[in-house]
Parts: structure tokens; C-alpha cells; sequence
């Protein structure tokens, strides 16, 4: 087995050397955050926009009963026909006109904006909601209901789940967004690294070395140390990246609770008839650092699944990659029976997102060409041990099946040149004796 | 002592039968010739030897035991026709895993490397990467890769295919000297003319079966055409020669090629220009070329001779 690991030792030193791999992977998870902090601060309020709307109100209901926002500011006009304040209103000093006619209150009819431009949807939002809510407040009044029973009435619960043994309290939100970044992320990692493996096994044949390297050591022992030091390549690019990820979040929780903060006043502007202080997002975080997630488990759950997820596709990718001579176009065809079934468990793992103990996902996670995407999926949300074992042992059969029958083809076609391997050849190699 | 003893190969394929029963030995310290047309089969015979393919039937005896496929191929260097290294692996480093892989230690493989990389003139390039070398240096290269374990057996197919006359002469002194330590070489080639000036014995495969095997010395005699050249001085022309003894097959200037007839003898052939006051300036016997045996028999082949090799 020596010759194995100096097999392994070649293979990820040579890759892990690389310019490519350290740039890769020092760069994606600073742009993953990057992108999130655009996201995020895109959300919150990034626009820098401010309207001066000037309201020339002839009902008499609005002045001075709407509330200014982060970049709207109302200024009450009167002494104007809005004929004449609707040409004039920019060299008046707005950025924007609000003619409220006479109405009658039950029918709001002829409230118009005029704008240079278009109003975005924010302020759009905003404008339309703080004149919905002052002529609520009004028709309550002419109703004979008074505020303060109003505020009472209206609803605002917030649902809290509770699940499991230890009847931890849960987010549902959270699962879903740890099930399918797991998920997502497997998909990815699987069909990256199967495909460097099957360029890794066809590096043999484009540097027309087989033939020495197979006098050396037996075809079995080069397959193998191949798939391994990529996969010690793919570990090693995974921990790296939790580690910076680590890093970077650690630094943003600092600023986090500000926008947290920020957001949830937001919304309470947004919906005025909302009591402040009912931060939604920020009781969702909360609820995250204290979540019924076993995270212990789902990140133990993910380097198993990811390993023996690759391990398993890898021996296939490396069969194929055997048997391909550096054309490209040959080796698509050949893949195609690889990629459908990983194909197929990242869609099954979507609907085992939403259903997360339907019939389909629990027979999805346990079987071996579907299990690495679709239990990973499955543990935020729980998972019977009977299940998460009997789909371990079957997910570690399958790798050994499959690395078992890659052999077999390896063995002959990493010594062929110049053939075209139907899929027919291949079987063919199964049956030949060792 | 034979280093080699192959015993009834066979390795038949669903299309063809690559190896079709071969047997022959290769005494030890010899610079043996593996010869024959491309798809005779020298190849899959090659990667039998080195422990690659398995025969499907027939004994392969390394060292006086039975071939040991795990083990003996540590003690074999083998140096494909296909060419190739990893272009973008660095030279010491490669020479470095190529060796270890052979199953020498570390430190050691590094003395050796040093030690080839200097003889070939090789040194300023140790760090950099085999893409970058010349087709010929490459080769140099390889070349060091495939003795670096010392082997005992050494397997060369077709290895001066695209070296300069300078490298192919470098490569060609290391083989006499390694043969001189008392490696066994194995010569794969097309090139007749390399095989007359370095084998000592050759083996002729052609559609997986044996034509022809023996010391090159033997063969000659084997298949020698009483062919003789004689010189004469200006002036003779063949009408002038008429005699039993031999017929005149071609001149050339002043060069004559003779055929001697059935139950005659070289002497005659001299008594006959010495009776006719015709002075020889030179005589000696026109021996068949490897190139050309080797057409022969691969065209219109005669026999199978079963002639034991020393």
C-alpha cells in the first residue's frame, strides 16, 4: 500500500500546488460574502434617493397626518390650483407633486403623483401605504372606533415550532436554508470533483505515461490513489473555506445586529398599524443561534455524504475517464449516465425540502445514488438513526460496488489508444477475468 | 543461465491472436533483438514480460522462478514505444516518483538522479518542467527514468526514434555499458541496421507466431545465398567471364556480384581468375543483411525454424 500513498501524495500535491487552487479557493468564499452583503444591503435600504414630495391636499384628511420616511418627506402646499402646482412644483423645490382631490370616503378616487421620473417601487410602496393608513384611521374614526381599540385588534403572532426529543424550539426557515445549501453544495462539490477526477485519470493517457506507470503498479492501486488525493483536494478546499467563512462572519456578526436593527424598523415604518419593536428578522436570528439544528450533526453529516457521495461517483468518472482520449466531446456522451441520476437527487431534493418525510424522500435518502443529496437535505429536519444508518452502510456498499466494477474497466482502457469505447465495450471488460 | 524463459505464450483477443504460442529464452547479459512487422504482436509480448498484461496461457520464468508480477517488475525497466511523461510535473521531481514507485528509497533515488542528470547533461534543467524540454532531451529523460533502479532486465522498444545522431550514440554507449554490468537488454525495433551493430541474438515475430531465432551470426549463415563480391581491375566485362563455377548477378563499376553454383567452393572461384591471369583485388562473401532476411521471411515465409539459441 506504500505505493498507493505515494499515489495519493503526487496526485493532491500536484493540485494543491496549483496557482488555480489557492485562487479559487481563497476567492469564492470572499465573493460568496460579498455577494450576500450586496444582497443584504440592497434590502435594506441602499437608495439614496430623496423625495420631496410637496401635497396639495383639497380634502383636507392628509395634512399633516403623514409620516415621513427614511427618504420621503411630505410638505404640505396650499394657496395652488394643482393645475398650476403640477408644472410648477420642481421650481418650487419638489421632487414631486401628490394632488389629493376632494373624495368622498368611500370611494378614493383622482389621487395623483407627478414625478420628473417614474417612482420606484419603495417609495411607490411607501406613499401608497401611508395615505391607505391615514384614511383607515379616518373611516375607523367616522365608524365611531376609536385608535387605541384599533391597535388591540389587529393580530401579529408570531408562530414558534418546537420539535423533537429535546423539544428545542426550530426554525423553519432556517432548516430549509440549511437543507438546501447543504444540498446545493454537494451537487456542486460532486460533479466538480468527479469531473477533475476524470480529467486526473485521463492525464495518464494525454502524457502517453500509462504504459510505464502500469509496469510500476497494478492499474487498481493508480485509480485509487487518484480518486483519494482528489478527494483529500476537495476536503482540504471545503475546510479551508468554512475556516474564511468562519472568519468573515465572525467579523460581520459586529455589524449584523445593526442592519438587523435597521431592517426591522424598517418594516414597522412600512406597516405602521405594527407596534415597534417587532423585529421579525432579528427574532429569526435568534432563533438560528439557539435552533433545534444539530449542527454538529449536519456538518458530520455532510463531510460523510460529500466523501462517500464522491467517492462513489468518482470510481465512475474515473472509468469513463479511462476510456476517453482527449477529446472532449467523446467523453460528454459517456458522462451522461453519470450526471442524470446526480441530476435527478438534486431535484428529488427539492421536493424533499418541502416534504421532508414524504415516501420519495425517505426512499431517496437511502438509496445509495441519491442518498448523498437528499439525506443531507433531510437532517435539518430531522432524521430517525435507523434510517440515517441503514442509508450509511448502503451509500458505503454502493462506493465499493462501484469502485469494484471501475477497476475492471480501468484496467483496460487506460492501456487502449486510439479506440472508440462504446458502452458496449465497456461491459464487455466486466466479464473478462483479472 | 537464461534470464528468461518464455514457455508457450498465448494471448488471444475476441478480434485476433496476438500471441499466438511463442517460446524462446534470452540467456542472461545479452543484448537481445525483438523484431517483426507492426501488429506481429511484439507489444503484447512486451507487456507480458513486464507484468502489464497476463497471458492466457503458457509459463513466463524470470530469474530461474516463475514470474512474479507484484515483485519482478521492480527489477524490470521498461521504456515503451509510446512515449511520455507528465509535462507538467518538474524533472527531478518526476525522475524522484518514478523512481520511488520502482520501490527505492528516497535519499537514494536522489544520489542516483543527481548522478544521471550530470552524464546526460541534464542538470539545469532539474527544475523545470519535462513540457518544456526538447523532443531529444525529454527522451534523455525517460531514458533515466527506466534504469534508475538498476533492473536486471532492460526493455527498450524502439528507443532512438526521434534522437539526433549525438543522443543516439549517447543512449547507444549506455546500453553496451549497462550490457558490460551485466543487464539484459531487450531491442525492439524496425531499424535492421541498429540490430546488426547491437544485438548478439534476435527473435523475428510475425502474426504472433515465431519465424526466426538465434545468434544474428548463425542466422546469416542460415540464409546466406553464396553471394560474392569480387573486384577486378578496369576493364573486364561480365561476357568475358563464362564458367560453371559460379554466374555473374551484377556489375557495378568494377565491382562483380557472384552467385556460386550447386557443388562448388569459394576456392574454385578464385582458382578460376588466378588460371585466367585476372588479378582479384578484393573477395569476400556477400552475408544477407538482417533487413533483408527479415523481408524475406515476413513476405514469403519458409520455414519456422526451430533452431535452439545457443
Amino acid at each position: 500500500m506504500h505505493k498507493t500513498w505515494l499515489i495519493i501524495k503526487r496526485e493532491y500535491l500536484s493540485r494543491v500546488k496549483k496557482r488555480s487552487f489557492i485562487i479559487v479557493t481563497l476567492l469564492v468564499p470572499v465573493l460568496v460574502v460579498i455577494f450576500f452583503g450586496i444582497m443584504a444591503f440592497l434590502a435594506v435600504g441602499g437608495s439614496s434617493e430623496v423625495n420631496q414630495v410637496g401635497v396639495l391636499d383639497n380634502s383636507g384628511v392628509f395634512t399633516h397626518n403623514l409620516h415621513n420616511g427614511n427618504n420621503i418627506f411630505f410638505h404640505y402646499v396650499s394657496g395652488e390650483t394643482p393645475d398650476h402646482f403640477r408644472l410648477h412644483y420642481q421650481s418650487e423645490g419638489y421632487t414631486g407633486a401628490l394632488c389629493i382631490p376632494m373624495f368622498k370616503i368611500n370611494q378614493p378616487k383622482g389621487f395623483t403623483y407627478y414625478g420628473k421620473t417614474q417612482l420606484g417601487l419603495d417609495a411607490d410602496t411607501y406613499i401608497s401605504g401611508q395615505l391607505d393608513s391615514v384614511l383607515e384611521s379616518k373611516r375607523m374614526q367616522l365608524a365611531g372606533i376609536s385608535p387605541g381599540i384599533l391597535k388591540s385588534i389587529k393580530a401579529d403572532i408570531n408562530l414558534i415550532t418546537i420539535t423533537g426529543e429535546d423539544q428545542k424550539e426550530g426554525s423553519v426557515l432556517v432548516a430549509f436554508l440549511v437543507g438546501y445549501g447543504s444540498g446545493f453544495l454537494i451537487y456542486f462539490s460532486m460533479i466538480f470533483f468527479g469531473m477533475m477526477t476524470m480529467r486526473g485519470v485521463m492525464e495518464e493517457k494525454t502524457n502517453r505515461i500509462a504504459e510505464v506507470i502500469i509496469s510500476s503498479v497494478r492499474p487498481f492501486q493508480l485509480m485509487m490513489g487518484k480518486i483519494i488525493g482528489i478527494a483529500g483536494v476537495g476536503l482540504t478546499q471545503f475546510f479551508i473555506w468554512i475556516v474564511v467563512v468562519l472568519i468573515l462572519i465572525n467579523g460581520a456578526l459586529a455589524v449584523l445586529p445593526g442592519l438587523a436593527v435597521h431592517a426591522g424598523h424598517l418594516q414597522s415604518i412600512h406597516a405602521p398599524a405594527h407596534t415597534p419593536g417587532n423585529n421579525q428578522i432579528a427574532m429569526q436570528i435568534h432563533q438560528v443561534l439557539n435552533s433545534n439544528i444539530n449542527f454538529t450533526l449536519v456538518i458530520g453529516g455532510f463531510l460523510f455524504y460529500f466523501l462517500f457521495g464522491y467517492l462513489m461517483y468518482a470510481a465512475l468518472f474515473a472509468a469513463v475517464g479511462s476510456c476517453v482520449d482527449q477529446d472532449a466531446a467523446e467523453s460528454q456522451a459517456l458522462i451522461l449516465p453519470i450526471t442524470l441520476p446526480i441530476l435527478m437527487s438534486f431535484l428529488i431534493m427539492f421536493n424533499a425540502i418541502q416534504h421532508p418525510n414524504s415516501a420519495l424522500a425517505i426512499g431517496a435518502s437511502i438509496f445509495p445514488l441519491s442518498s448523498p443529496l437528499v439525506m443531507i437535505a433531510r437532517i435539518p429536519f430531522g432524521v430517525p438513526w435507523t434510517q440515517l444508518a441503514v442509508s450509511a452502510v448502503l451509500l458505503i456498499g454502493g462506493f465499493i460496488m462501484t469502485t469494484w466494477l471501475a477497476g475492471k474497466i480501468y484496467r483496460t482502457g487506460i492501456l487502449l489508444y486510439g479506440k472508440k469505447v462504446t458502452l458496449k465495450e465497456m461491459a464487455k471488460w466486466l466479464r473478462r477475468r483479472n | 543461465m537464461n534470464l528468461l524463459e518464455l514457455k508457450h505464450l498465448k494471448k488471444y483477443y475476441s478480434s485476433h491472436k496476438a500471441v499466438d504460442d511463442i517460446s524462446f529464452s534470452i540467456p542472461q547479459g545479452t543484448i537481445f533483438g525483438l523484431l517483426g512487422p507492426n501488429g506481429a504482436g511484439k507489444t503484447t509480448l512486451l507487456r507480458m514480460i513486464t507484468g502489464i498484461l497476463f497471458p492466457d496461457s503458457g509459463e513466463i520464468c524470470f530469474d530461474g522462478k516463475p514470474f512474479d508480477p507484484m515483485a519482478d517488475p521492480m527489477r524490470i525497466g521498461y521504456m515503451p514505444e509510446e512515449r511520455g511523461l507528465y509535462k507538467k510535473m518538474k524533472v527531478g521531481e518526476q525522475l524522484l516518483y518514478l523512481g520511488q514507485i520502482k520501490g527505492l528509497p528516497e535519499k537514494e533515488t536522489r544520489e542516483r538522479i543527481r548522478f544521471w542528470l550530470k552524464k546526460m547533461e541534464l542538470t539545469s534543467w532539474t527544475e523545470k518542467k519535462v513540457g518544456d524540454l526538447s523532443k531529444g532531451m525529454q527522451q534523455k529523460v525517460q531514458f533515466i527514468s527506466t534504469i534508475l533502479h538498476k533492473p536486471k532486465l532492460l526493455i527498450l522498444d524502439e528507443p532512438f526514434s526521434g534522437l539526433d545522431p549525438i543522443n543516439t550514440n549517447l543512449i547507444k554507449e549506455e546500453i553496451f555499458n549497462l550490457s558490460s554490468q551485466g543487464t539484459t537488454v531487450i531491442f525492439s525495433t524496425h531499424r535492421m541496421e541498429q540490430v546488426e551493430e547491437i544485438c548478439e541474438s534476435i527473435v523475428l515475430v510475425n502474426l504472433g507466431k515465431k519465424i526466426l531465432d538465434g545468434s544474428v551470426k548463425k542466422i546469416k549463415q542460415d540464409f546466406k545465398q553464396q553471394l560474392f563480391v569480387l573486384e577486378l581491375p578496369d576493364g573486364y566485362d561480365s561476357v568475358l567471364i563464362q564458367t560453371d563455377i559460379f554466374s555473374i548477378q551484377q556489375k557495378q563499376g568494377n565491382s562483380f556480384k557472384l552467385k556460386l553454383n550447386e557443388g562448388n567452393t569459394t576456392n574454385q572461384i578464385l582458382q578460376y581468375f588466378i588460371n585466367a591471369g585476372i588479378q582479384v583485388l578484393s573477395f569476400h562473401e556477400l552475408l544477407p543483411t538482417v533487413n533483408e532476411i527479415f523481408i524475406r521471411q515476413v513476405e514469403q515465409p519458409i520455414s519456422i525454424t526451430e533452431t535452439s539459441t545457443l
